[in-house]
């Protein structure tokens, strides 16, 4: 990896040109002509192809990702990306496809939507599937506000609670909110599963639904999931699935089967399309059928041999999005289902878990386990046994140095020092010994020369980054940058 | 010297020239490490003892600050805005808000400095 | 045979297994209960190999007239405009595209600092001093504008939304605002602009903000002077759509007074991807700060005082806020967003307007030769960008159906919303004089 931090806008140079265009073969129209107020000057950058090119690589070796190494981030499912589906998401015939252009010309396209959102529903075990909504969190705003449509649908207004326990992605709660949902929140028992006992205490007549992710964020399956749905159903609410750890159970359970009536799916973590530091995603959610009316329309259908957009839907909760989902993505997911098939697919979470459960096994002598139970997917640590003064945040600065991207850390809430880890099925026992060996070493390190988590890292571009100057002196462009750098001077 | 009561959200309150000068704690400042942001209320809000007026960022997290008695906002301290290092320089010399205290009765409610230190202690 | 994508060795799995203390790999589901446990394999179809596959991806794409075979007039939102060949060599880089979101910042200095040139970029193209580092795409980003508007307690019962505001941005509105109790007021246009007067009989004290759309939905141009005085006039937030080409050439939004400005990024160097993944950009005067959903990246220094890129404000966020956040918004589109900056640094100074003024002037070119032919009338006579709509003398489905013969897509029509008898036409600088004489020739043709 490499330091570079020169912005472009310190190369440009006057005159200096990237593009070229045919000269124009029509009569020019002044810009006058539009009515409105012109632009005097237009600040965009003046430089070479070249140089253009050789900043943007430069600036990519400052980088971490997942083709060059390990990412044992909880929760995240780094899994690799497999390039065929990079291909066929640059297949013309399938991307220069206009949104708007006629059913008829675009039948190959939707024919590859509908089979997804078929395969989809098969993995979760729900009966509808819709592939609009953009990311995880996406698919959240979605399903609850199916949920409350369904409620109001029922003319059951009253029903305003969403329950969500305290282990769940602030996602949950945040949503929640944003569709006028009241939350509660629930205690965790000592092995981070839903208490029941407190569960129960919420469940009246103003119970709208639960959000659950099952395996939990400290990657336990809730073993009483099924008593969890019953009640929950029996109060009058429904409930959500977080499908972000469903890399756990592909092809051994179904949320469907589990009680739960909507869940998304993250596209990105479970069917392997590349994170682009930090989106394109996708967020597909499926339902059980009695929240199908509500799904966002236009739902993509089969009529005989015809492929078509369906907007009928009045009980709708209309469009979360500008047409019809993340497309580019969603066609790398379709090509991960298809390469992989009914058997990969369960390899994958079968191998997941191993993984997960033989990297808890090399680490629980150095750190903190506190629940010592088979995991799913992914385990959650408490910080190092014997920390000396050393943090969770020390640890993972340190294990930067050994050329690992660190684990989630401090999350989930209900865990101190937590350390999250997921190793998903992409790694092979070579990587994962060595992870080990680096996270033992560094509980070494922290009792004979604690100085070197405190300084870490120190091989990486950049040492630590000071993210109180950051937040206090709010240098969000170059020209407050200017700015700055200009009062720095008086 | 005026009497300091204080909450067991983490707030001060102190009496004088009869109005309420509200700020954080030492404690409460110390758990939560550099403050970069503090959003305080405008002049003239009404609060209700409990009630939520403002916020403290720190990098990794936002805590809500609450009234510590009913009455209404007369002053917000704005140096704040642009230096809310102020607060970790000296909590108890930095004041978020002054306001009006209307029922006097509400500070009885509140712990004295003895009784907080061991609220803290237990914490 | 183990799938290629899992790197186990012969015997690997069987010794991990003994490390562990178990037998089998269902050993490792134990905790789900027995009822809940897939006895059957999934019903979906069996692996295929890396032939087969592609084999059969090409076969869907045959079932596709793509734009590869077609010209098209479509926009609506999506525009055809180049895409610079650099930008693919950029963004299939892994360092890019395999990167996790950059909470590391210390290992993602590239993805950080590419966000930031971006920040800039939209905040010089908008006039605005704050740019998030992206939203899912242009209609959400004005649904989370709104929000921030409605954020002020005591004036959170309604919004003003222009009639020239695209339907379907409206529709996601529409959805956002439902469960929150908000009453939309839609401001209809007169003359091709949004009627101010109209607004001034639809605002009152509880009213948040108004969203107008420049250039709108039928392609023409609005008065967004006007439009944000009135806004400040009833002590509301303004917020206007804008399509970002049109930017080379238009005042920045910031310099004309507006509060909030959003839109959609496809036509910065996004193909079209049957409509995405594309990008939303919210950008926000000083003022909003605290209240912009997302992620920010602000420039900091490390230990060693050498300047870095690192994630900010994170306090206003979803993991930290939780129920209190703006929004939950928890992603970027960043490769979409990357793409745009790189389209915007290629073209530059020159070559961003140059593409903004052929696609003025080659609109205007297919604009009075369609009206030429008389087969078309004017619906108003308000000034246009690259976008036009003009009332068809005839069936608009039976020309778009002639047109598509000859590989033309002519444009929407813009019966589906409402205005029987008009189509809307987009034209880019990718169009040539012949494709669109061979447009004007057809509709002679077909209205012969």
């Amino acid at each position: 990896m490499k330091y570079y931090s020169t912005l472009i806008f310190e190369l440009s140079k006057k005159g200096k040109r990237a593009f070229s265009m045919p000269a124009l073969d029509v009569a020019p129209v002044e810009a006058d002509i539009l009515g409105s107020p012109l632009r005097s000057d237009l600040p965009l950058p003046e430089v070479s192809e070249n140089e253009l090119m050789r900043h943007y690589v430069n600036m990519s070796q400052g980088n971490y990702h997942i083709d060059g190494g390990f990412y044992p981030l909880g929760s995240c499912t780094m899994k690799y990306n497999p390039k065929i589906n990079e291909d066929i998401s640059r297949m013309h015939q399938l991307t220069d496809i206009h949104p708007l252009q006629p059913e008829e010309t675009i039948q190959g396209t939707l024919q590859l939507l509908y089979e997804l959102q078929k395969d989809l529903c098969t993995v979760a075990g729900m009966d509808a599937m819709t592939l609009q909504p953009a990311a995880g969190a996406h698919g959240e705003l979605a399903g609850l506000m199916m949920i409350k449509s369904y409620h109001e649908k029922n003319r059951e207004y009253e029903r305003v609670k969403i329950i969500i326990p305290d282990s769940a992605h602030g996602t949950n709660p945040a949503t929640a909110s944003m569709v006028g949902f009241e939350l509660v929140e629930i205690k965790s028992d000592e092995n981070g599963l839903v208490d029941l006992d407190d569960l129960k205490k919420h469940l009246d007549e103003k119970v709208a639904g639960l959000m659950l992710t099952n395996p939990s964020t400290l990657g336990l399956f809730e073993t009483h999931v099924r008593e969890i749905a019953d009640l929950v159903h029996d109060a009058g609410g429904l409930l959500y699935y977080d499908g972000a750890n469903m890399n756990a159970i592909m092809g051994k359970a179904r949320p469907g089967d589990m009680g739960f009536d909507v869940m998304h799916f993250n596209i990105h973590k479970t069917f392997s399309t590349p994170h682009g530091g930090g989106g394109p995603g996708a967020g597909p959610v499926g339902v059980k059928k009695i929240l199908e009316p509500f799904l966002p329309v236009p739902r993509i259908e089969k009529e005989g041999e015809k492929y078509l957009l369906n907007g009928d839907y009045p009980d709708s909760i209309g469009k979360l999005r500008s047409f019809y989902g993340n497309y580019g993505v969603l066609l790398r997911a379709y090509a991960y289902i298809r390469s992989m098939g009914p058997d990969g697919l369960r390899e994958s979470s079968e191998h997941a878990v191993l993984n997960a459960n033989y990297l808890m096994n090399l680490l629980k002598d150095e750190y903190d386990l506190p629940h010592d139970l088979t995991c799913m997917h992914e385990f959650v640590l408490a910080g190092l046994k014997n920390p000396g003064d050393a943090t969770t945040l020390d640890v993972a600065k340190r294990l930067l140095d050994y050329g690992f991207h660190p684990p989630t850390v401090y999350f989930p809430l209900i865990v101190r020092e937590a350390l999250m880890i997921e190793p998903t099925e992409s790694e092979s026992l070579q990587t994962l010994e060595s992870f080990a060996t680096a996270m033992k070493s560094i509980a070494k390190e922290a009792i004979e020369s604690p100085e070197l988590l405190k300084t870490a890292p120190s091989t990486t571009p950049t040492g630590r980054i000071d993210e109180v100057f950051a937040a206090r002196s709010v240098i969000l462009t170059y020209d407050d940058l200017l700015a700055f750098e200009e009062k720095q001077r008086e | 010297m005026n009497k300091v009561y204080y909450t067991k959200e983490h707030e001060w309150i102190k009496l004088q020239d009869g109005k309420g000068y509200v700020g954080l704690t030492d404690f409460a400042q110390d758990q939560l490490g550099d403050i970069v942001y503090v959003e305080l209320p405008e002049v003239g809000t009404e609060l209700e003892v409990g009630e939520a007026f403002g916020v403290v960022e720190s990098v990794k997290s936002a805590s809500d600050i609450f009234a510590p008695v009913s009455g209404e906002v007369v002053a917000v301290n704005e140096e704040l805005e642009d230096s809310p290092e102020l607060i970790n320089d000296d909590a108890m010399e930095n004041w978020l808000i002054q306001m009006s205290v209307e029922d006097e009765d509400d500070l009885e409610n509140l712990m004295d400095e003895e009784e907080y230190n061991d609220f803290i202690g237990e914490e | 045979m183990i799938h290629r994508y899992i790197p186990k060795g012969d015997g690997e799995k069987e010794k991990m297994l003994e490390t562990i203390g178990l037998t089998c790999m269902d050993d490792l589901f134990a905790d789900i209960p027995d009822e809940l446990r897939l006895k059957e394999p999934l019903d979906i179809p069996p692996a295929m190999s890396e032939i087969e596959l592609l084999r059969h991806a090409r076969k869907l794409g045959e079932k596709n007239s793509s734009l590869s075979t077609m010209t098209s007039f479509l926009g609506a939102g999506v525009y055809d405009h180049f895409v610079p060949l650099i930008i693919d060599h950029i963004i299939s880089r892994s360092e890019f595209y395999t990167a996790y979101t950059p909470y590391q910042p210390e290992i993602s200095q590239g993805t950080l600092q590419a966000i930031f040139e971006y920040q800039t970029l939209i905040c010089r193209l908008t006039g605005m001093d704050i740019s998030n580092a992206s939203m899912y795409d242009g209609a959400s980003a004005a649904a989370e504008a709104l929000l921030i508007a409605l954020s002020d307690k005591r004036k959170s019962d309604n919004v003003l939304i222009s009639e020239g505001v695209h339907p379907q941005t409206l529709r996601v509105i529409r959805t956002y605002l439902h469960y929150r109790n908000v009453d939309i007021r839609v401001v209809p246009l007169k003359e091709g602009k949004t009627d101010l007067n109209a607004a001034k009989e639809l605002v009152d004290e509880k009213t948040a903000g108004m969203l107008v759309q420049n250039p709108n939905f039928f392609g023409t141009l609005d008065d967004v002077s006007s439009f944000s005085e009135f806004c400040s006039d009833n002590k509301m937030v303004s917020v206007l759509s804008v399509d970002p080409i049109s930017l080379a050439l238009l005042e920045a939004p910031g310099k004309l007074g507006i509060d909030l400005v959003v839109g959609d990024g496809q036509s910065l160097g996004n193909g079209h991807n049957f409509g995405g993944p594309h990008f939303g950009f919210l950008a926000v005067k000083k003022k909003y700060m605290r209240k912009i959903p997302g992620r920010l990246v602000g420039i900091s220094r490390d230990t060693n005082g050498k300047r870095a890129y690192v994630l900010t404000l994170q306090a206003r966020e979803q993991h930290i806020r939780r129920h209190r956040a703006t929004s939950n918004i928890c992603s970027n589109m960043s490769l979409n967003a990357l793409t745009a900056s790189i389209y915007l640094n290629t073209l530059g100074k020159s070559g961003f307007r140059e593409v903004a003024s052929q696609s003025l002037s080659k609109a205007h070119y297919l604009y009075n030769g369609l009206l030429k032919t008389g087969a078309f009338q004017e619906v108003d006579s308000s000034p246009f960008f690259k976008e036009f709509r003009l009332k068809y003398n005839g069936c608009v489905g039976h020309l778009l159906r002639e047109l598509r013969k000859r590989n033309i897509l002519g444009g929407v029509d813009l019966g589906e919303y409402g205005h029987e008898g008009e189509i809307l036409v987009a034209v880019t600088e990718k169009r040539t004089k012949e494709e669109m004489d061979q447009y004007i020739a057809c509709v002679k043709e077909a209205s012969a």
